[in-house]
This record gives C-alpha cells, sequence and structure tokens, in this order.
C-alpha cells in the first residue's frame, strides 16, 4: 500500500491550477499507475479527493472531478465491482448538473459508460439515469468546442452501448438531440453529431415512433449542411476532411426511410446548382440513399429522377475529348464526375424498378428521336462536339439499362436492336459483311446475357461509326480466326485506307486499327500473321511511295507508312528499304530539274527521317546502317549529277536535305563518319569551288586570298551551294574523335562561303574549332590540324582585315594592303555586307571556342568591341554636327552586327553546337565569358562619347546580361544595376533596340524576383522605380510596358520608408496606364495600382 | 436558423472557367469589352457570404454594357432576393472596384435589374448619387465592409 503522502502530492500538484499541462499529466500518469497496480485503492482515493470533489471553490472543484474522470479513463480495463461504478457513476451523473465543473463528469461518465463488460460496466439503469440528467441539465450549444464534443461523445455511447436503456426515453431523447445538434459548426463536432442522428434513427425504425415525429425537424437541421462547404483550406487544421463530414452526413440521411419525403426534394433542388461538387454530391446522395429508402418510397420520385439524370446525361453532357481521341475524330469520352455518379444512381435505380424506368427511358421522346436521327447514313466530321457527347452518353445510358438485368436487356434489344442492324448496313458500307458476322455471333448468343450486355455497348459505338475499331479487336478477342478470315480483315482495312483518305476520322480509325493489328502480330510472336501483315500491309503501302497510286495526300500516305513501320522491327527494315529506293529514285529528278512532285515526295521522305524514322532507330536499339545509308544516298546522288545545271533553286529541299544529313551522321559511330565525311570531301573537291585544288594551295594561299575572294563572291553555283551545305551539315554532326581530312582547305573553303552569308558554313567552322583536339600529342594518328592551326588559318584570312585597329593575331602579316583594303570597303554597300557577313561568321566561330573555353574567344571579342568603337571614331561622328547620311547607313548595321555577335555567341542554338551534335562544352562556360567580357564592355562605354557607340555598346551589354545565368550576375547585382538602368535610358532612344530592351528588364524582373538581390534592389529603389515609369509608357511594345507594370508591382514589396516617397509618382504614371490601348498592360496596371496604393493606408491591407 | 442573414442558403453556381482570350492582333488596340470589366468585378464577395458575386448569379457578363467612345459603362446587377438590404453594399463595391480599375473618364452607372429588387427605383437613385456615395463611403462600418468584399482572400 502506498502512503497518503506519497499520493497526495500528486492530487495537489494536479489540482493546483498553477502547475504546468506536463506536470499534471504527470501527476495523473502517478496515480494510475498507483491504482491499477492496488498500491492504492480506488476508495481511498475518493475519500482522499474528498474535498477538492466538493469545495465550494469552483475552480478546485472542477479540477478535483477532472482528476477523478481522468482516472478513470486511465482504468478502463481494470476490473472494479458493480457497486463502485454503480456510486461513481452516481455521483458523476449528479454531477452533470454543476456547469462550473462539468468536464470532469463528461470525462468520468464517459469512462464508464465505455467499460468492456468483463471488467465492469454500468449497468442499465444508471445509464437510463445518466441520459435523463444529460437532457435536464447539459445546454450543449452554450459550451466550448472540446465540452461540446464530450457531449456528443456522451450521447453517441449512450445510444450505441445502451439502446435500451435510452429507448424508453422517446419524445424527450429526440428534442434534446435536435437541441443539442442545432447550429453546430465545428467539424469534428458535427461528425459526431451526424453520428449520433444515424445512431438514434436506425434505433426507432417505426414509422409511427417517437423518430417519425422528429424527423422533419432533424432534417431541417440536417438539410443545412447539404452540400458540404469546407472554407478551411487544409483540413490538417481540424483533423477532418471534408469527404469524411460528407461521408457521415451521407450515412446520416440515409439512416432511415423516414428522412425520404424531405431529403429526396432536396437533393432533387440542389441538382438545380451549375456548381459541379453540388452536383455530385447530389447524386451520390441520391444513389446511396434511393436503395436504402426502398423502391416503394422511391417510386413517387422515378419521373424527376429520371429528368434529372436525363438533363445531365443528355440534354448537357458534360464529357471530355479524352487525350488519345484526338486522332480517332473524337469518339472516345472521359465522363465528368457528374455524369459518373448519374450513371451509378442510374444503375441503383434500374435495380431496383427497373420497370418503371425502363417505361421512361424507352418511352422519352427525345432519345427515340435522337437515335432515330442517327439511324441514316451521317459523317461524323459534320457532327458537332455535343451531338458526339449526347451520342456516347445515350450509350452509356442504354448500356447501363441493359446491363441491370435479362429482361430489360431485352427490352432495350427489342426497341432498337433491328433498327440498329438496319443502320448498320449503310453506315458502314463495304464492311458490312464481317460486321454483320461479329453480329450474328452476338445475335446467336442474345439470350447469355453476359455477351449481350457487353455488345449493348458496342453496338451502340456502331452507330458512331466505330465498326472498325471492333475489327481491330477482333483477331485479339476471338482468338481462333483463321488466316483467311484475317487476310481478308487485312484487305478490307487497307481498302478502306486506300479509300477513305478523305474521311478523316474513319480514315485514322482504319490505320489505327491496322496499327494495332500489327503490335499486336509483334507482341504475341505470330510468326504467320506476321509475315501476312508484311506482306498485305506493308509492302502495299511501301509501294505507295514512289507511285502516285492511290491519289491520297503525300503526308498521309507517309502518315501511313511510318505508323506501319513503327510496329516492330522488321516492318520497320521494309519501310526505310522503300524508301531509300524512293530517294534513289527521285532525288536527282527532284535536284536537278526541280520536278514539283518528286521535290515535294523528296523532302516529306527526308522529314519523315529526321523526324521519325531515325529516331525511333535510335530509340529501339536498330543498327547505325540506316543512318549511314541515308548519308551514303545523297552523296552519290549528288556526286553523280555532276554535269548538270541546276536553275531553279529549292531552299526547303535544301534545308531538308541538311537536316536530314545532320540527323543520320550525328547517329554514325566515328568509323562511318570517317567514310562519310571523306566520302563529301571527294565530291566537295570535284566541285567548281575548288580551283584550289590545282593550285600550290598550301603555300601561296595567302597571297592569292584577296583576288581569290574577289573572283567568287559572286560566282557560287547551285549545286556549290547545295555540296558546301550538306558539307557543312556532316560537318557540324561529327564526333569530336572524328578525324576531318584536307582540313586547311576546308577551312579556306568555309571561310570563302561565309563571307557571302552562308551561315551553315559559319556553323561549320564553329563546330570544327570546338571539337578539334587542342595539344598536338591528343591527336589522331594523321590528323594535321589541331585547333591552334586551325584558329591561325582562320583569323589569319584576310576577310577580318576591315577593322583597322584589328586585334587578331598576326594581321600584320598584310601590312599595307590593310589600309587599301580597309577604305575599300567603307566605300561601297557591297563591301558592307560582306563585312557583316564576316562578323556573322566569327560570331559563329566565337561561339565554337567559347563553348570549349578556349583563349581565342579573347581575340575574337577584341574584334567585335574594336568595330563597334572603331567606327565611330573612324567615321567620325562627333554629336555636335550631322552624321554624313551614306556613312551612317553604312557604319550602323555593321555595329549593329557586331553587337549581335554577342547574342550568337551566348544563345543555344538547335542547329548545331549542342549536346545533340556532340558539341565539347565546357560547364560554366557563360558565367567565365560574362566575367571576362564586363570589364571590358564597361570600360568601353566609359570612354565612348558618341551617342551611337554607347547604344550599341549596350546593345551587346544587354545581349551578353541576358544570355548569361542570373545565378552567375546577382552577386553583383548591386554593380549591375545601375548599368542596367544606364542600358536601358540609353536604349529607349531608338526603336530599333525594342527587343533588347525587353531582354534587359526581364533580366531586371529576375533581379528583382530573386532574394539575393534584394539588398542592390533597395539601395537602387528610387533608380529602379524612375526608369520603369518611364518603360511604363514604351510606345513601340507591348510587352516592354507590361513587364515594366509588373516590375513596378514587384516594387511595391520593398519596405515601406524607402518607396513611399515615389507612391505619388508612380501612382500618376500608373493611372495613365489604366488608359492604355492594350488589355493586358490595362489589367497589370489595376494590379500594380492595388499595390501601390494600399501601401499607404491599413485598411487595404489584407 | 440564424438570425439576421437575409438569404440564410443561396443557391450558389458554378464559377465559369477563365477563358484565355485568343491572341488578339497584336497592332490593334483592345477595346474595353464586357468581359474585361466582368473579370474585374466576378470576384467581389458578396457582403453576407462566403461567395463571389459571380457564384450567387449576382452578376453575368451580359449584364454589363460598356461604350469605350462615349465613355460609358452600365452594370444591371440581380440581388439573391426581392428586399435584399445588401443591395446598396453591392452596388458600392462595384462602384468602388471600377474606380479602381478605370481611368476617370469613364461614367459608371450601375443599377439593379428591373423587377429583381423591392425598392428598385431608390436603390437606383441611391447608387448613382455622387453625393449620398461619397458620404456612404466615409462612413468607416460601410468601408470596411466594401474593403473586405473586394480585397476578401476568403474566396
Amino acid at each position: 500500500m502506498a502512503k497518503p503522502t506519497e499520493y497526495v502530492k500528486h492530487i495537489e500538484s494536479y489540482v493546483d491550477s498553477s502547475s504546468s499541462p506536463s506536470q499534471q499529466a504527470a501527476s495523473v500518469d502517478a496515480l494510475a499507475i498507483l491504482l491499477r497496480n492496488d498500491l492504492l485503492t480506488l476508495e481511498a482515493l475518493v475519500r482522499e479527493l474528498d474535498l477538492y470533489l466538493t469545495t465550494t471553490d469552483s475552480i478546485i472543484r472542477s479540477r478535483g472531478i477532472l482528476l477523478l474522470g481522468e482516472l478513470l479513463t486511465q482504468l478502463e480495463l481494470k476490473p472494479l465491482s458493480d457497486a463502485a461504478i454503480h456510486s461513481l457513476i452516481g455521483f458523476l451523473t449528479e454531477r452533470l448538473e454543476d456547469w462550473r465543473a462539468l468536464r470532469g463528469a463528461l470525462v468520468g461518465c464517459l469512462a464508464l459508460l465505455r467499460r468492456k463488460t468483463d471488467v465492469g460496466v454500468v449497468t442499465e439503469n444508471d445509464a437510463e439515469a445518466v441520459m435523463k440528467s444529460y437532457m435536464q441539465y447539459l445546454q450543449v450549444q452554450s459550451m466550448g468546442q472540446h465540452d461540446r464534443k464530450l457531449c456528443f461523445e456522451l450521447l453517441e455511447c449512450l445510444l450505441e452501448r445502451y439502446p435500451n436503456a435510452v429507448q424508453p426515453l422517446g419524445n424527450e431523447l429526440f428534442y434534446s438531440i435536435c437541441e443539442g445538434i442545432d447550429e453546430e459548426k465545428d467539424p469534428q463536432c458535427l461528425i459526431l453529431a451526424f453520428h449520433i442522428v444515424e445512431v438514434a434513427a436506425k434505433l426507432f425504425p417505426d414509422p409511427s415512433g417517437p423518430f417519425a415525429s422528429y424527423a422533419a425537424d432533424i432534417f431541417e437541421i440536417l438539410g443545412r449542411y447539404f452540400p458540404i462547404h469546407f472554407t478551411h483550406p487544409k483540413s490538417e487544421d481540424i483533423g477532418v476532411s471534408r469527404d469524411e463530414l460528407s461521408r457521415a452526413l451521407l450515412l446520416a440521411f440515409a439512416a432511415t426511410p423516414l428522412f425520404e419525403p424531405f431529403a429526396i426534394p432536396l437533393l432533387l433542388d440542389k441538382l438545380s446548382s451549375s456548381l459541379p461538387s453540388a452536383k455530385v454530391e447530389s447524386f451520390k446522395y441520391l444513389g446511396y440513399c434511393a436503395p436504402m429508402y426502398g423502391s416503394d418510397r422511391m417510386a413517387k420520385h422515378g419521373g424527376a429522377l429520371w429528368s434529372s439524370v436525363k438533363d445531365v446525361l443528355y440534354t448537357s453532357p458534360e464529357s471530355a475529348l479524352s487525350v488519345e481521341s484526338e486522332s480517332d475524330g473524337g469518339m472516345i469520352f472521359e465522363e465528368s464526375d457528374i455524369m459518373v455518379e448519374a450513371l451509378i444512381l442510374l444503375e441503383g435505380l434500374m435495380q431496383q424498378n427497373s420497370d418503371l424506368l425502363l417505361d421512361m427511358i424507352l418511352g422519352d421522346e427525345d432519345i427515340n428521336n435522337f437515335i432515330c436521327s442517327f439511324l441514316k447514313p451521317w459523317d461524323i466530321h459534320d457532327t458537332p462536339l455535343q451531338l458526339r457527347q449526347q451520342l456516347h452518353s445515350v450509350g452509356r445510358l442504354l448500356a447501363v439499362s441493359a446491363k441491370s438485368s435479362m429482361a430489360s436487356c431485352n427490352r432495350v434489344f427489342e426497341k432498337f436492336f433491328p433498327q440498329m442492324m438496319e443502320a448498320l448496313g449503310c453506315s458502314v458500307g463495304n464492311h458490312s459483311d464481317e460486321s454483320f458476322a461479329t453480329e450474328d455471333r452476338a445475335l446467336s448468343s442474345r439470350f447469355n446475357y453476359e455477351a449481350v450486355s457487353g455488345n449493348a455497348q458496342s453496338s451502340f459505338a456502331y452507330t458512331g461509326v466505330k465498326g472498325l475499331q471492333l475489327l481491330a479487336t477482333f483477331p485479339r478477342s476471338f482468338a481462333p480466326v483463321s488466316l483467311l478470315l484475317f487476310e481478308n480483315i487485312l484487305l478490307k482495312l487497307v481498302s478502306a485506307i486506300t479509300s477513305n483518305f478523305d474521311k478523316k476520322f474513319s480514315w485514322g480509325l482504319e490505320l489505327k486499327a491496322l496499327v494495332e493489328i500489327g503490335l499486336y502480330i509483334e507482341g504475341y510472336q505470330e510468326s504467320e500473321k506476321a509475315a501476312t501483315f508484311a506482306r498485305i500491309v506493308v509492302d502495299k503501302f511501301v509501294s505507295w511511295i514512289s507511285s502516285d497510286e492511290p491519289a491520297m495526300p503525300l503526308s498521309l500516305k507517309m502518315q501511313a507508312i511510318c505508323e506501319t513501320g513503327m510496329t516492330g522491327i522488321s516492318n520497320m527494315l521494309r519501310i526505310v528499304q522503300g524508301m531509300e529506293k524512293a530517294i534513289s529514285a527521285k532525288f536527282t529528278q527532284a535536284y536537278v530539274d526541280g520536278n514539283f512532285e518528286s521535290v515535294e515526295l523528296v523532302i516529306k521522305v527526308l522529314e519523315c527521317y529526321s523526324a521519325r524514322v531515325l529516331p525511333w532507330f535510335e530509340m529501339n536499339g536498330g543498327s547505325e546502317e540506316v543512318a549511314w545509308n541515308l548519308a551514303a544516298i545523297i552523296w552519290d546522288k549528288i556526286d553523280n549529277s555532276s554535269s548538270v545545271n541546276l536553275t531553279v533553286q529549292n531552299y526547303e529541299l535544301l534545308g531538308a536535305a541538311m537536316t536530314a544529313m545532320k540527323q543520320a551522321v550525328r547517329r554514325c559511330s566515328q568509323e562511318s563518319q570517317e567514310k562519310i565525311v571523306n566520302r563529301a570531301f571527294r565530291v566537295l573537291s570535284a566541285s567548281t569551288l575548288f580551283p584550289l585544288k590545282d593550285s600550290p594551295f598550301a603555300t601561296s594561299l595567302s597571297n592569292s586570298e584577296d583576288s581569290y575572294l574577289n573572283h567568287h563572291v559572286d560566282r557560287v553555283s547551285c549545286r556549290d551551294e547545295w555540296i558546301i551545305s550538306l558539307y557543312a551539315s556532316v560537318v557540324i554532326a561529327l564526333r569530336p574523335q572524328t578525324h576531318v581530312q584536307n582540313l586547311k582547305m576546308v577551312l579556306q573553303l568555309f571561310i570563302m562561303a561565309l563571307t557571302k552569308g552562308h551561315i551553315p558554313s559559319a556553323q561549320a567552322l564553329g563546330s570544327l574549332v570546338n571539337k578539334l583536339p587542342s595539344k598536338t600529342n591528343e591527336r589522331h594518328l594523321s590528323q594535321e590540324y589541331g585547333v591552334e592551326e586551325a584558329i591561325d588559318v582562320i583569323l589569319t584570312s584576310s576577310i577580318w582585315n576591315f577593322c583597322q585597329s584589328n586585334t587578331l593575331r598576326k594581321c600584320s602579316l598584310f601590312g599595307g594592303g590593310n589600309e587599301i583594303h580597309n577604305t575599300k570597303c567603307l566605300a561601297g554597300l557591297n563591301h558592307t555586307s560582306v563585312h557583316i557577313s564576316a562578323i556573322v561568321g566569327l560570331a559563329w566561330i566565337g561561339k565554337g571556342l567559347i563553348m570549349r573555353g578556349h583563349e581565342g574567344i579573347k581575340d575574337i571579342t577584341m574584334t567585335f568591341l574594336g568595330v563597334l568603337l572603331e567606327n565611330t571614331n573612324n567615321g567620325d561622328f562627333p554629336e555636335s554636327c550631322d552624321p554624313i547620311e551614306g556613312k551612317e547607313q553604312e557604319v550602323i548595321p555593321l555595329m549593329k552586327s557586331a553587337a549581335d555577335a554577342f547574342h550568337i555567341l551566348l544563345s543555344d542554338s538547335e542547329d548545331c553546337l549542342n549536346r545533340n551534335y556532340h558539341s565539347v562544352i565546357r560547364p560554366l562556360y557563360k558565367q567565365r565569358f560574362y566575367n571576362s567580357v564586363m570589364p571590358l564592355l564597361l570600360s568601353s562605354t566609359r570612354q565612348s562619347n558618341s551617342i551611337i557607340t554607347r547604344s550599341m555598346l549596350f546593345r551587346s551589354f544587354a545581349h551578353v546580361i541576358s544570355e548569361t545565368p542570373l545565378s552567375a550576375m546577382i552577386s553583383e547585382a548591386n554593380k549591375l544595376i545601375p548599368l542596367l538602368l544606364d542600358s536601358l535610358s540609353t536604349l529607349t532612344e531608338d526603336v530599333m533596340h525594342k527587343d533588347v530592351i525587353y531582354n534587359v528588364i526581364l533580366v531586371l524582373s529576375a533581379i528583382l524576383m530573386d532574394k539575393n538581390g534584394q539588398v542592390a534592389v533597395l539601395e537602387n529603389a528610387q533608380a529602379i522605380i524612375n526608369q520603369l515609369i518611364g518603360l511604363a509608357a514604351y510606345p513601340h511594345m507591348m510587352v516592354i510596358r507590361e513587364t515594366a507594370i509588373q516590375c513596378l508591382g514587384a516594387m511595391s514589396e520593398l519596405p515601406y520608408a524607402r518607396i513611399y516617397p515615389s507612391r505619388t509618382k508612380v501612382l500618376q504614371a500608373i493611372s495613365k496606364a489604366l488608359d492604355d490601348p492594350k488589355r493586358a498592360v490595362r489589367q497589370e496596371a489595376v494590379r500594380c495600382r492595388q499595390a501601390w496604393a494600399s501601401i499607404a493606408s491599413r485598411s487595404l491591407h489584407f | 436558423m440564424t438570425l439576421g442573414l437575409i438569404n440564410a442558403n443561396p443557391v450558389v453556381h458554378a464559377k465559369k472557367e477563365r477563358v484565355a482570350r485568343p491572341l488578339d492582333d497584336p497592332h490593334a488596340d483592345d477595346a474595353v469589352d464586357p468581359l474585361e470589366i466582368y473579370d474585374y468585378v466576378r470576384d467581389i464577395r458578396d457582403p453576407e457570404h462566403p461567395y463571389s458575386l459571380e457564384q450567387l448569379s449576382v452578376l453575368s457578363e451580359e449584364s454589363i454594357t460598356v461604350d469605350e467612345k462615349l465613355g460609358r459603362i452600365l452594370i444591371t446587377f440581380t440581388p439573391t432576393i426581392q428586399h435584399c438590404s445588401m443591395a446598396t453594399v453591392i452596388g458600392l463595391c462595384l462602384r468602388e472596384k471600377l474606380k479602381d480599375c478605370f481611368p476617370a473618364h469613364f461614367k459608371v452607372d450601375i443599377k439593379v435589374a428591373p423587377g429583381s429588387h423591392a425598392d428598385e427605383e431608390a436603390v437606383n437613385k441611391q447608387l448613382n448619387d455622387k453625393e449620398r456615395v461619397a458620404a456612404a463611403l466615409e462612413n468607416p462600418n460601410l468601408r470596411q465592409l466594401v474593403t473586405e468584399c473586394l480585397y476578401s482572400s476568403e474566396l
């Protein structure tokens, strides 16, 4: 036995309201352990507690009773004598009267009532006394949330565990329930309240009993909660989710049929809401309640229910086209939740009372007329989406009806099946024999309930001209289809595809069916069928490539060919063979004569190669042979047509050929690439581009170059352009290890071509310098050039010499000739364009270098800067005097291209120099370049006086910052922001720069949004706001205004004291923007204005 | 039933999906149209319930007309019940919102739909009387109610 001193301190610690909750909990636990181990008897404890339980100090009394309650809760499993329980429950029942100390009494009663039978339970008489006391004294709704919850738990426990005790109380009980749950708003209490109603209703099922008289009142209280609308954003906060609540309410609704007269009208009424969630809930409740209420009670609502179901399913079906059905012409729908629930309801109702509903469904004139309207031939393309949705819904509706029982199935079929069969004959025309075969089976098994109801749906799908898809699944589901029949099916489908190409929907369906069949055969390794498939379908399609038959559009042909090819490797190889043949046959024709049809065909085939076939092989692990063959064929064709003069330039064909070439070469291995590049070089060297091949090229090149350039500028024939473009494509796609022969000649050739503005050559040069090995010892055995030598060759070329202070290496080689050349170039526009091309070319070369992180980029950058600074100084435009018109016209484009070169240097290109084309990419190369070029640009900007130079320098600056990752710049945001603002103010002077301004302002907005930039933004807040206000009215480009206003909006988040001085200014500027001609700007302005207006008044902050 | 709510259980409608406008001609000006105005006012909260005016069908795109040349906007709204004393508050909210969203040269007329309110004429007169609107917004209680409706985050 424990000594009184031991446990008294625990009691005191618990009752003392100044001790912390954890101390109190510890005391309860300590006492519970003593009691559980019989070191302390309950009697002794109660005697010790005596004063605490009866004192007039209500705080201490409530603590004392709560202690008793808590202990009883902990002792739920400890056996207690009946007498002890009786006296305890008697005491606690009495205490329910004492509202000041209620919680302990509630907790204690609950603990006692919940006890299991083997440890001693409260007698029914005592339970009745508790219930009476509860009804007499407890004003549930006037209590706090936790007490209410305890009350509800008590009531719930009484109803569940002591039904006999509460039963005699009848009316009074329900009065008390109504009073208790009325106006309850707490979700946790509500769940209990709903459950109480459910249990109580089940306790009194008698239609003339006490519940019946209170049903209306109780339902009035319950009905208000439907549909459950949750304003709590997170259900974790309250421990109850919306679904749980909704489920509890549903169970309460369905607890008794006595609710039917109130519930069904309410639910039907809520269906009129256009809120989808309300509809879904209503249907769910109806579907659940209907079987509970029983068919007799539901019968009188039949009409209303059918009309609401019809409304949702038929009148305004909300099914969405499923994603994959786009290609099917849109007959597969995903039903909305509402429709799903409505169908579940319908299914339930059908099972309950199928006759009544079937009468209504089959007798419904709308539905009948609708079906009749589809029994004549019609075309899916002319059918609006809504009709198709309706068709789908009606199909589902009838399928559900037919499924419910055999009798209803028969009735549905008697009504519609004969008509549909008749209609089928027209709607699927030439396929009717097979279709009928299927139908015959269906008919013969008509009384087989499963099969027929399964077919009910498909037969309705038939009215939607989906017969062919059934055919596609035909070989699958009816496995033992004879080979002959299979052949027949394929033939039918092929002939349908051949003739039906103008009907997009059925054509797509038929093709899909074929593809499905192909995949099925491939998946199940049916060699016989595979052979048949290849013979009938693949070979047939392949034969289309080069023939004019059938007369369907080429794109459809290619689609059919590719999709069937993708069913398996053997089919794909057949198709590739066919396509190779077609290219061989038509390429010369297309490329030499410009024969329109051949050109189109070859373009399509090449596109097909680059977009579908080559990626497919890569994905499915095919060999590189296909890629290699394609490249070889093209080069053969080019080579063989050397004698012909091309008259029509067809850039589209060239483009397709280049893409295909790049795609093919990049997938080849190093050896194949070497073969291709050598083959290509032979063609190249045989072309007229090479007068050099006879001359001692390597030694005398630099001397002859000038004259050589002049000669060749205007004299590139079409065939040469083809050859060099394709050669450039090959070079672009090479792997770094691949060795290129005669590199020096190739380089010279590309340089020559790029001066004529031939971009692929420039890109190829860039790719070359990007991939060449950097050190001699790393080189391939016979590699004659490393990157250093290549750069030497490139940079010593005289085409860059127009820039007087050329910083490129070895420019001194050209000595005096340089100046002569320079004056010449400034004199004529023709030369300006050459120089622009040269700058663009140099930019691509620079891009190659920059990506591998080569030092050479410095010289190139200096060249660009040189052009930017040189020309104005040289051209002498002081700000005061008017620039000479002619000069300005020449110089500005040149400077612009030099500025834009920075864009080429840093931006990512899809055509070349990316991972796909095996580029060497050094990590963080953009950041490195940014760090090295920024000081140069800044110092140049500071030094220059001319407006044009400054604006061009800022243009370069803008390109650099907009292409560099933000994370590289944000650490220096403090320095960057003033520059950004300077550049914005300079660039706004000329419309020419508007795109660049947009890029700059995007960078600015990114800095504003970045946490790390906040300090810098704060320091420059005034200047930024002023600049943004100016841009908010920028007249030439809407997105600039929009972004500027967005940025202004973001600025309003800054600390109040910083931005308050600008508030009036901003608001004035923004009110002007409210009148902007563009809506997007106006909307931003409204938001921004709201943000700025609210910083000054507290009432607007929410 | 809670006392004091004028319409305790209104029928709630679905919010219509915000359809992205098709990309307009980038060079033409976008005229102010009813949809634009509707977009601004549809999310104003009802003074009584945590629903937007759109959800309670108080407003619709069709009930707004606009003439950009004359700079006039006319909004007709339908209170949920005939004797709704909140009609004037809704009107005030609309007026306040449009004042924020459009330049001052637009003249805004706000009316209740004909036959939708017991005191139609009085309400219309009150809503379009500058002095009374200004006076109403001076009243701190009304002001607070209006701002709550306009910038509520309950929806």
